[in-house]
């Protein structure tokens, strides 16, 4: 095995030094009853060529070579080269938490300015250095708004992501919170409704743009949430935001998502990395790690792990969260690629994005094919009825090598004729006219 | 000191081309259009390759050298599993592809939850979990839900923890509503037998223990902690996180563990990242099996599906089947061990005692015991004589090229300095490593002041914590006249003022 070095006559050494005769002797304190007295059942060894083999063989039965308009909340963004070539440097690639900050002052001034631009972009002062994914950032703002406004219910809009509003109710359970959920009225929620059902409530989660691609009232959102007392949460695309309202600048206390469009592959699921940014006076109760600037005794600047009375190793069980191993590698992906689009290169990837989405809206609906909501406006996905069952034309246009969406009867009732369409930069006129000639066909 | 990003920006450059079809930008609904651009860098390519490059060099990596953080399990991260997550086959994959786009990615799930199977000798496998505490939290709410279905939910409302544990049980346990039970350890490093006897109850839930401990050592007496817990109708968790020094000797389920996370980025070689990402997948007893999170891969004769129609499950922990990036390479680590994976773990403990012995005479040994994969010594008696604690000695190693053990934890020894080598040293490195060690307690009797003065070698020296806590600064402060998105904008909703609750909690840093 290539992986460790030592030789025969090293482990002789070895084993004189301890003053034991045998690896075995080194593990006399475990009871007979409870050693395993066989070989581990499990394939044989592979070497690093045959290991290659499988597992390209492995890769080679998932289907990606499909002209693909699936969304739903992992999205085919472009990731620039330079995002891989930063990844693979094996001084950030196998480092751990930077507990120890005069050998970790790369990656704690990563994070710092992974912060200043999830600040940056949703408008608020502070930002922990990533959660596990857009689902679980999600809970962590629930914990957060329980423990500021010591009220037991939380409040989602029905146009959230399906998969964060599993994962918030699982969580709910052990926080001791209630989930009510506000239904949509034609593809978006109702402020009124919202208000109303906000009455107690410690938080309020929507999604903008929301999980059916319209664009809420978020705004008025916001400020219904805040009417009630509750605090308002939006969950963002990093990538809308070049283009879309900071949460920030309309009212919203926290703002979090997922931030796989931005750096990360889609991967078939993760890992990615969830972001959760927050008011200034918030800053104590949120989960996670923070990075902090301060001097060295020669006034020199650096960086440190900072509050972390916060965090389990201080606090144990009056932490604001359990959370250890984060997504720091992914968050710094998603920081490269922030930076090499800048704000320019962010605000022509969501015109882009809206461009493409607006001709292939024009282009369905020309061959029958209506807008689910029509009256509403929307991003880079929108929601197109397509006269059948939605997983029926999806079968379909994948049979003509095109994955047309996501089909939001899997979700939704009384929507099995609807298909979630998503249109990132990465398509092309041409393709999106491949895409309507497969649904149309 | 290197420049921050947006210390390096200017007006005007760019780092990336977007395509632009010739086709019309739909406008944004009024309120809804971005006010005032966020303050990205603008930085050309090149540059932003050299600042990310620069930052690297400033920061350690098993890559870089010798990295003896006990509990974190800093081994090699072979270079062939990056090309191998890389392939376009699972990088381009998407998680609601159907399951006829996906069998390669389900066949590997299901192969990999098959392996820690048999490596936890469990029942059942969810890889779902991103990390080893929320393996923690998916785990007690599997607790919940097994005692609910039973009408026992309600009694058992508390859990087990050793005082040794980390810091992510307790506050799991927060997290998933149940009460905590310290128990203490014995003069042998030993959950105390005593104690635990007069805190189990048919009030318990269960047990929450890592095993070897973080001590460590071995509970010799699993056996009879196992009476205790299952006597009392209670379940036992395990925490993985020191599965690498026993990976095919001993198995958490013939302990008696009926639920247990494993921590992929540790015993199974996902790299650190610098804080993340990890894996924390669960195996349960048969019994647990109907509360696992959704879906569940499924093997039907020569194909998978993704199984979501669980009734009694507790729901989801996480988006789609998990980390996927992390089975990959996860299972290509254990692929290329194979059943060898006992040697893996026979090497770590032997890299550990081998250290132990070499340092034993110099430095405080709180548990005289052959150790596991790891050791905890204590700098106590340094500290006591000549001023030298376990963090100026942890300093001091970085000056050797090294980087430091864990220090101050577990909680009961102080002064702590918690060594974990891996299997991955040479000889060579383990005597570099105890070598400097030697030095340093040589060092802190003669001239403790190079002592208390290290690191002398690094980028910074010591920095102020207690400045950085008690005045945050956690973002960039741009010049003033770049006025930027997440200035106040006039006439927007002020945030409240501070509450009583929010000086509570300031107090306490």
């Amino acid at each position: 095995m290539s992986y460790v070095s030592l030789t025969d006559e090293d482990r002789e050494q070895m084993l004189a030094t301890i003053g034991v005769a045998s690896v075995e002797e080194l593990f006399r304190d475990l009871p007979a009853g409870v050693r395993l007295d066989r070989p581990l059942a499990v394939p044989p060894a592979l070497a690093e060529a045959e290991l290659a083999r499988h597992l390209e063989e492995l890769a080679s039965r998932n289907t990606v070579d499909e002209l693909s308009f699936l969304g739903a909340g992992i999205y085919d963004h472009y990731v620039p080269a330079v995002v891989d070539a930063v990844l693979q440097r094996g001084e950030f690639l196998t480092a751990y938490t930077p507990y120890q900050p005069e050998l970790s002052q790369g990656v704690l001034q990563a994070i710092f300015e992974y912060q200043t631009a999830i600040c940056e972009l949703t408008g608020m002062d502070v930002s922990n250095a990533s959660g596990y994914d857009g689902t679980t950032v999600a809970a962590d703002a629930c914990l957060v708004a329980k423990a500021e406004t010591g009220r037991t219910t939380v409040v989602l809009a029905e146009t959230l992501n399906p998969q964060v509003r599993q994962v918030v109710k699982t969580y709910a359970r052990g926080f001791g919170l209630q989930v009510v959920e506000v239904p949509h009225e034609g593809g978006t929620t109702d402020p009124d409704r919202l208000r109303a059902a906000a009455a107690d409530a410690a938080a309020v989660i929507f999604q903008q743009p929301n999980f059916f691609g319209c664009l809420e009232p978020a705004p008025e959102l916001a400020a219904a949430a805040l009417d009630a007392g509750a605090l308002p949460v939006a969950h963002v695309d990093l990538m809308s935001l070049g283009v879309l309202e900071a949460p920030g600048r309309y009212g919203c206390e926290l703002a979090i998502g997922e931030g796989q469009s931005v750096g990360n592959y889609r991967s078939y699921g993760g890992p990615h990395y969830g972001f959760l940014a927050a008011r200034e006076r918030l800053i104590r109760r949120l989960p996670g790690r923070i990075v902090g600037e301060t001097v060295d005794a020669a006034g020199r600047r650096g960086y440190v792990l900072t509050l972390q009375t916060r965090e389990q190793h201080i606090r144990r069980e009056r932490a604001t969260s359990n959370i250890t191993t984060n997504q720091t590698l992914l968050a710094l992906a998603g920081l490269v690629h922030l930076s090499l689009l800048g704000p320019q290169g962010l605000r022509e990837t969501g015109e882009t994005c809206m461009a493409l989405a607006a001709y292939a809206k024009e282009r369905l609906e020309e061959r029958g094919f209506g807008s689910a909501f029509p009256e509403k406006a929307t991003f880079k996905e929108f929601a197109v009825r397509v006269g059948r069952n939605a997983r029926d034309a999806v079968r379909a246009a994948r049979a003509r090598g095109v994955n047309p969406g996501y089909p939001l009867g899997r979700d939704y009732e009384g929507l099995d004729d609807v298909l979630l369409v998503a249109v990132t930069e990465k398509r092309t006129v041409e393709d999106v006219d491949r895409l309507v000639e497969a649904l149309a066909a | 000191m290197t420049p921050l990003i947006y210390e390096r920006s200017r007006p005007g450059r760019r780092g990336l081309e977007v395509p632009r079809p010739p086709l019309p930008v739909p406008p944004v609904p009024e309120g809804l259009a971005r006010a005032a651009p966020p303050r990205l860098p603008e930085v050309a390519e090149p540059e932003v390759l050299r600042h990310f490059t620069e930052l690297s060099t400033r920061n350690f990596g098993v890559d870089t050298g010798f990295y003896p953080l006990g509990s974190c399990t800093m081994k090699y991260n072979p270079r062939v599993n990056e090309r191998l997550v890389g392939l376009p086959g699972f990088r381009d994959l998407h998680p609601l592809a159907d399951d006829d786009a996906a069998q390669g990615a389900l066949e590997l799930e299901w192969r990999l939850g098959e392996i820690l199977r048999e490596i936890t000798g469990l029942d059942a496998v969810s890889l779902q979990p991103a990390a080893g505490s929320q393996g923690e939290l998916t785990g007690l709410l599997l607790m919940q839900a097994y005692f609910d279905e039973r009408g026992e939910g309600e009694r058992r409302r508390r859990v087990v923890i050793p005082d040794t544990a980390h810091g992510t049980n307790p506050a799991s346990v927060t997290m998933a509503g149940y009460e905590l039970t310290k128990v203490a350890t014995d003069e042998r490093g030993n959950l105390d037998l005593g104690d635990l006897r007069a805190k189990v109850d048919d009030t318990t839930a269960g047990l929450m223990l890592t095993n070897p401990s973080t001590l460590g050592l071995f509970e010799e007496a699993i056996d009879e902690i196992r009476e205790i817990f299952h006597g009392a109708g209670a379940l036992m968790y395990y925490d993985g996180a020191n599965l690498n020094a026993v990976c095919g000797i001993s198995r958490p389920g013939d302990m008696g563990f009926d639920i247990v996370h494993i921590n992929l980025h540790k015993t199974f070689a996902q790299p650190h990242g610098g804080g993340g990402p990890g894996g924390g997948p669960i195996a349960v007893r048969a019994q647990l099996e109907p509360f696992l999170p959704v879906p569940v891969v499924v093997r039907d004769g020569d194909s998978y599906r993704l199984e979501y129609d669980r009734p009694k499950s507790i729901g989801k922990v996480r988006g789609y089947t998990g980390p996927f990036g992390v089975f990959v390479r996860s299972y290509a680590f254990m692929r290329a061990w194979g059943p060898d994976l006992r040697r893996m773990s026979e090497i770590a403990v032997l890299n550990a005692n081998y250290l132990l012995a070499r340092l034993r005479d110099a430095y405080d040994l709180p548990y005289d015991r052959l150790c596991m994969h790891e050791f905890v010594l204590s700098a106590k008696t340094l500290k006591r004589e000549h001023g030298v604690s376990a963090l100026d000695v942890a300093k001091r190693l970085m000056d050797f090229g090294f980087h430091p053990p864990t220090i101050y934890f577990p909680l009961v020894v102080p002064e702590a300095l918690m060594i974990e080598p891996t299997e991955t040293e040479t000889k060579e490195t383990l005597d570099a490593f105890a070598d400097a060690m030697l030095a340093i307690a040589r060092e802190a009797r003669e001239e403790p002041e190079l002592v208390h003065g290290a690191p002398h070698g690094c980028p910074v020296g010591r920095l102020d914590e207690v400045r950085a806590a008690r005045t945050p600064v956690v973002r960039y402060a741009f010049p003033e006249a770049a006025a930027g998105a997440s200035d106040p904008k006039p006439g927007a909703t002020e945030p409240r003022p501070p509450t009583e609750k929010d000086d509570a909690s300031a107090r306490l840093v």
